[in-house]
């Protein structure tokens, strides 16, 4: 080989580069007009979200100020129709909280374990199938699943617990449960992926079973993924409105189990074709809180993003 | 042979779907000493290395025949308990690969894996773990920090003492300088030689000067087949095999 390699000429010398000819003008005008269009279409994105801000707080504020912040946000009663209007908001973001949390309670363990078996567990076939089933579940309109819930799901609530009614905060929290599977199911399922092969080999080397390490060294190695599935699960179910108006009833009481209750989402829906005056400008007020409530999910989001990458 | 043989493999044979990876493998692997396996990249020393703990099992289309005894017992018998046999015959692999958790919580996984709860007794095991990987005082004062904050060498000796914290009987390491700075490679061979006092140990090299520094005997694999072992010296001395004189004359490799 070393001889060969010996015996063979040597390189000859490189010939002279020619360098194509420079580019014509208007290549250089279309480069600048495209950055430009980008530039735009950039700006737009950011300039939605500025003139939302600007005008949520401009139109949300007044009702705030009027009612007064504390009766507005822990006032227990909503009467937006009353002779002697109340403006209380708190059941709805209790309801609201309790929805989300209940989904997530429900959704996570569920949608935490769907991910580890098509991550971990399924024969690749297998996988191959659900996944898809799993995107589908994703792209049902909202409506759908309202319907879903009313036909079925508030027909159960109501036979089972003997309920007036069946529409409440348990059949929506069981919509709202499936609804952000989905999202739970493919985001956990990508950081459970992404864990080392390593990692699992080293533990399975230890004597561990495939389960044990499963638990013990791939989950807690895409925690900040699945904390991020969390987080974003929070995300889709607190702003739903139309699948829960469906299932919810509607009725802005303090929120119980089985009794009709109210969003804040639901809430504006609900009454915004109707509304004038104070009372519309108090739908503008839980605009307002919802965007913050939302806004704050977001920051999280992100603060828990960022963590995994450092 | 005047030891005690741990691990014997009889007419072994391993394919990776149609490729014959390993042919008709013989080989004892004697108690307390160092035994290398040697070869060029893809000659199957590191896929002979990972039949002895069962590690090959989770390659998909693997399809293994022949014997393989661990102290007489035949590994590859539906009956046997693989994360038992795991537990005797530990592993440390090519890179570091310590768990993103605590250098305590590293060193416990093994023992809690196999029920070890009583935090007195895991203290003393991760102590005399840490201890044996001759890493002890470097981090016996940050033993809650993450083990990912150590350097390459400290690493893989965490990764040692994790395996050693489940007390086997035999250490298999798969090329476990390779991917260390010399300073590092030389504290890990000192470790290893210091180890085959209470373990049997196997490891696999492509650094022929490693095989003859830390080993006692010496396979030497060509193409998926077991060209010669013998002691370490005779080997590099006088190897009986033409192919072994070129691989280790440097003629290819």
């Amino acid at each position: 080989m070393k001889e060969k390699a010996l015996s063979k000429p040597l390189a000859q010398p490189q010939q002279e580069v020619s360098q194509p000819e420079a580019k014509s003008g208007n290549v250089h005008v279309l480069e600048s007009a495209m950055k430009l269009i980008f530039f735009i279409c950039g700006f737009i994105a950011i300039g939605f979200v500025l003139v939302i801000t600007v005008y949520l707080i401009i139109s949300g504020l007044p009702a705030i100020r009027e009612v007064g912040l504390v009766e507005f946000l822990f006032g227990t009663e909503w009467a937006s129709t009353a002779e002697q209007p109340k403006f209380g908001i708190l059941p709805l973001i209790l309801t609201s909280v309790y929805g989300t949390a209940g989904a997530i309670v429900i959704g996570v363990p569920i949608g935490f374990l769907m991910a580890m078996f098509l991550s971990k567990v399924a024969p690749r076939r297998v996988a191959n199938v659900i996944r898809p089933v799993v995107d589908l579940l994703a792209g049902i309109p909202s409506i759908v699943y309202g319907l879903v819930g009313l036909m079925v799901l508030v027909p159960l609530v109501r036979t089972t617990f003997h309920t007036a009614a069946g529409e409440s905060l348990l059949a929506s929290i069981v919509v709202l449960a499936v609804m952000i599977l989905p999202s739970i199911i493919s985001v956990s399922e990508t950081a459970l992926n992404a864990v080392p092969r390593e990692y699992e080999e080293a533990s399975l080397a230890l004597g561990a079973t495939e389960i044990e390490t499963y638990f013990r060294v791939s989950a807690p190695a895409a925690k900040s993924g699945i904390a991020a599935a969390v987080v974003l699960g929070v995300g889709r179910a607190i702003g739903e409105a139309m699948a829960i108006m469906m299932v919810a009833g509607n009725v802005a009481n303090m929120p119980d189990l089985l009794s009709s209750v109210r969003f804040l989402t639901t809430g504006i829906a609900v009454e915004l074709a109707y509304s004038s005056g104070l009372q519309r400008q108090a739908l503008f007020s839980i605009g307002l809180v919802l965007f913050l409530f939302i806004m704050c999910i977001n920051v999280i989001l992100n603060v828990v993003l960022k963590r995994k990458k450092g | 042979m005047d030891q005690n043989i741990i691990l014997t493999a009889k007419g072994l044979n391993l394919w990776y779907s149609e490729n014959h990876a390993l042919k008709d493998i013989n080989l004892d692997i004697p108690q307390n000493q160092v035994t290398a396996l040697i070869g060029p990249s893809g000659c199957g020393k590191s896929t002979f290395l990972k039949t002895l703990d069962r590690m090959n099992d989770l390659v998909p289309g693997v399809k293994i025949e022949g014997s393989v005894q661990y102290r007489g017992l035949e590994i590859y018998d539906p009956k046997v308990n693989v994360t038992w046999l795991r537990k005797q015959i530990g592993m440390v692999f090519q890179k570091p690969n310590p768990f993103p958790m605590s250098i305590y919580d590293n060193i416990a996984y093994g023992p809690r894996t196999h029920g070890i709860r009583n935090k007195k007794q895991l203290d003393e095991i991760v102590e005399k773990a840490l201890q044996g990987a001759a890493i002890w005082d470097e981090v016996k004062d940050r033993l809650k920090k993450s083990a990912l904050g150590l350097s390459g060498g400290q690493q893989q000796r965490i990764c040692i003492a994790r395996a050693l914290a489940v007390e086997p009987d035999v250490l298999l390491m798969d090329e476990a300088t390779s991917a260390l700075d010399p300073i590092s490679t030389s504290k890990i061979e000192d470790l290893i030689a210091d180890l085959k006092k209470s373990y049997t140990i196997v490891i696999v090299t492509h650094n022929m000067q490693q095989a003859t520094r830390v080993s006692d005997r010496c396979a030497f694999f060509l193409h998926g087949e077991l060209v010669e072992a013998d002691d370490t010296e005779k080997l590099f001395s006088v190897p009986r095999d033409k192919r072994t004189e070129d691989y280790i004359t440097g003629r290819f490799g």
